[in-house]
């Protein structure tokens, strides 16, 4: 098979995703798009207020809302990609086996699996449009900066979604999703800088903290949003996030092979 | 038709799938020539789908040789799967999707364009009769429809061969009889079909040839009615007796009789003359509460194979 070949069977799964979607789409508004909404309008507008009022020379020199926003959108990234990852993967390979349907045709699970992550991509990528869409509205951000901060939160989904589908793939029900969501996507969503900087944790937490991935998502977005990117930091945290997407892609080839056509 | 000298479609020479220390398909060899209707008889967890998965290319070969279309399923499976039509055991369905949507988007992992693929999906429902049920979503269709869909989406892509694993297991007997009538009609278009069944009765109807399937072997090959003779009689006396005790026949029209075998709840009793036979017993006093002659099928084969019944 030729790359041209490969690419479009890819191009065949996520066509699939987007038949389901166009049935389905109206189940995922609230997380993808109004979820994130409503984080920034209770907690940097709300919260916001009392945190400026007290700190007027601001967190980093702007405003809580200002500072809150990009976590926010790469937060989401991770979030949504983490939902698109676990159980629509358990669906297709176990319960509704939709992917053991197209494997009888010419695709391959590699395609299915690339295609699977694509799509999750495609779904990060449509929440992050509007979230940056609505940041520029509460004067959060302008659209310069929201254009260089749209791929930074597509690679954040990706990142995510790769290890997350392979490590979906292997599982054979979804108990295990359930200790993922709580004791690592949750805790991560909290403190790894989302909310606040990670300088305020305990200096052993920092340390966690500057070793989880959403961390160097946030740190990403954030130095774009508010102008102090770091350009050996950044280099780390783009290094960080290709390896996981790279690494996650690989493993999911096995899992989703193994599963799929062993 | 097996002896003749076209290229086959599928060539297995001692072909195996093992799963860790569990050998699922233990060096079977088998060829399905064009046309033919082929089938895989034998009860479950005999290696049945393990071979259809290995012959439809989800399912690396672990020993042997397997060629099918001419190709190398290791090397070339996308290439044999575009040219195939298959319908696995359970359904794969697109469950938030239409009737109609599902072959529209299954006829496009064949790179059919949405046209073709929507010319190809009208004349497809029409043949498995669901034209009505085109809009419609697919998760509350019966069982039966269910499984003509799938047989329906099988088809898209215009297959030379189709493999049907269990086709109307689970299915009542009116929805088994229509997926058999379409699968006869197939059949007579000179679409290659391959099966796998432990019912008897579909094996018989549908297949000109079958190989027989126990714990991971074939025991027997041939068409149903050669296998029928060569492994049963004519005929068969089953005979049920009081409290399920069958008395002792020793001796008792011992000339009719070519075989016996005990079951549970009867006796059945292989003679070429079940009526005869049964006479015979009558005058030496034997009184069963119930009896029946019936003709010899591919269940008495199996039973006669393996000792064990098809489905237990």
């Amino acid at each position: 098979m030729t790359l041209r070949d490969n690419l479009r069977s890819v191009l065949r799964v996520v066509e699939h995703h987007a038949f389901v979607y166009r049935r389905t789409w109206q189940g995922s508004v609230f997380s993808t798009f109004l979820n994130p909404i409503l984080y920034l309008a209770a907690l940097g507008v709300g919260l916001g207020a009392f945190v400026d009022q007290s700190n007027p020379a601001g967190i980093e020199g702007v405003s809580y809302a200002t500072f809150l926003a990009p976590g926010i959108l790469v937060a989401t990234a991770m979030n949504t990609a983490t939902g698109e990852s676990t159980y629509p993967v358990m669906a297709g390979i176990r319960w509704l086996k939709t992917y053991v349907g197209m494997i009888l045709s010419p695709l391959s699970p590699r395609h299915v699996a690339t295609g699977q992550l694509l799509w999750a991509g495609l779904r990060v990528t449509l929440g992050g449009i509007v979230f940056l869409g609505v940041m520029i509205a509460f004067g959060a951000t302008d659209l310069p900066h929201a254009l260089l901060m749209l791929p930074v939160t597509i690679l954040t989904g990706l990142a995510f979604a790769a290890p997350i589908q392979a490590f979906a793939a292997a599982q054979t029900n979804d108990a295990p999703f359930a200790t993922l969501f709580r004791f690592v996507i949750m805790p991560m969503f909290i403190f790894s800088g989302t909310f606040f900087p990670v300088t305020q944790l305990p200096e052993l937490l920092q340390l966690v903290a500057y070793l989880t991935p959403l961390w160097h998502a946030v740190s990403l977005a954030r130095g774009i949003a508010l102008e102090m990117l770091d350009p050996v930091v950044a280099l780390i945290n783009v290094a960080y996030l290709c390896a996981m997407l790279v690494v996650g892609l690989l493993w999911s080839y096995r899992t989703f092979s193994r599963k799929l056509a062993e | 038709m097996s002896t003749s000298p076209t290229t086959p479609l599928i060539h297995a020479r001692g072909l195996t799938k093992r799963f860790g220390d569990f050998t699922a398909v233990d060096a079977v060899d088998f060829d399905v020539q064009p046309g033919e209707a082929f089938g895989f008889l034998g009860p479950n967890g005999a290696g049945k789908t393990s071979t259809m998965r290995m012959v439809g290319c989800t399912s690396p070969v672990t020993e042997g040789e397997l060629e099918v279309l001419g190709m190398d399923p290791d090397t070339q499976g996308s290439d044999i799967r575009r040219r195939l039509g298959v319908v696995p055991q359970a359904d794969t369905l697109d469950m938030e999707l239409t009737v109609m949507e599902n072959l529209l988007i299954y006829g496009r992992y064949f790179d059919l364009s949405y046209k073709e693929c929507r010319r190809r999906a009208d004349e497809l429902l029409q043949f498995v009769q669901l034209t009505e049920k085109s809009g419609s979503q697919v998760e509350p269709l019966s069982g039966g429809m269910k499984r003509r869909l799938t047989i329906a989406r099988s088809l898209i892509n215009e297959p030379e061969m189709i493999l049907l694993d269990e086709p109307t297991t689970g299915l009542d007997p009116q929805a088994r009889h229509l997926v058999w009538e379409r699968l006869y009609s197939l059949k007579n278009q000179g679409v290659t079909l391959i099966l796998t069944t432990h019912y008897m009765d579909e094996a018989e109807q549908l297949c000109d040839r079958l190989v027989v399937m126990d714990n991971a072997r074939i025991v027997a090959e041939g068409s149903p009615k050669a296998l029928i003779e060569q492994y049963a009689s004519r005929e068969v006396l089953e005979l049920r007796f009081e409290d399920l005790k069958t008395p002792d026949l020793t001796g008792k029209g011992a000339h009719l009789i070519q075989r016996s075998e005990q079951l549970p709840d009867r006796i059945l009793l292989y003679t070429d003359d079940g009526e005869a036979l049964s006479e015979t017993l009558h005058a030496e006093e034997i009184r069963p509460v119930s009896q029946l002659v019936r003709r010899s099928s591919l269940e008495d084969v199996f039973l006669r194979l393996t000792g064990r019944r098809l489905i237990e």
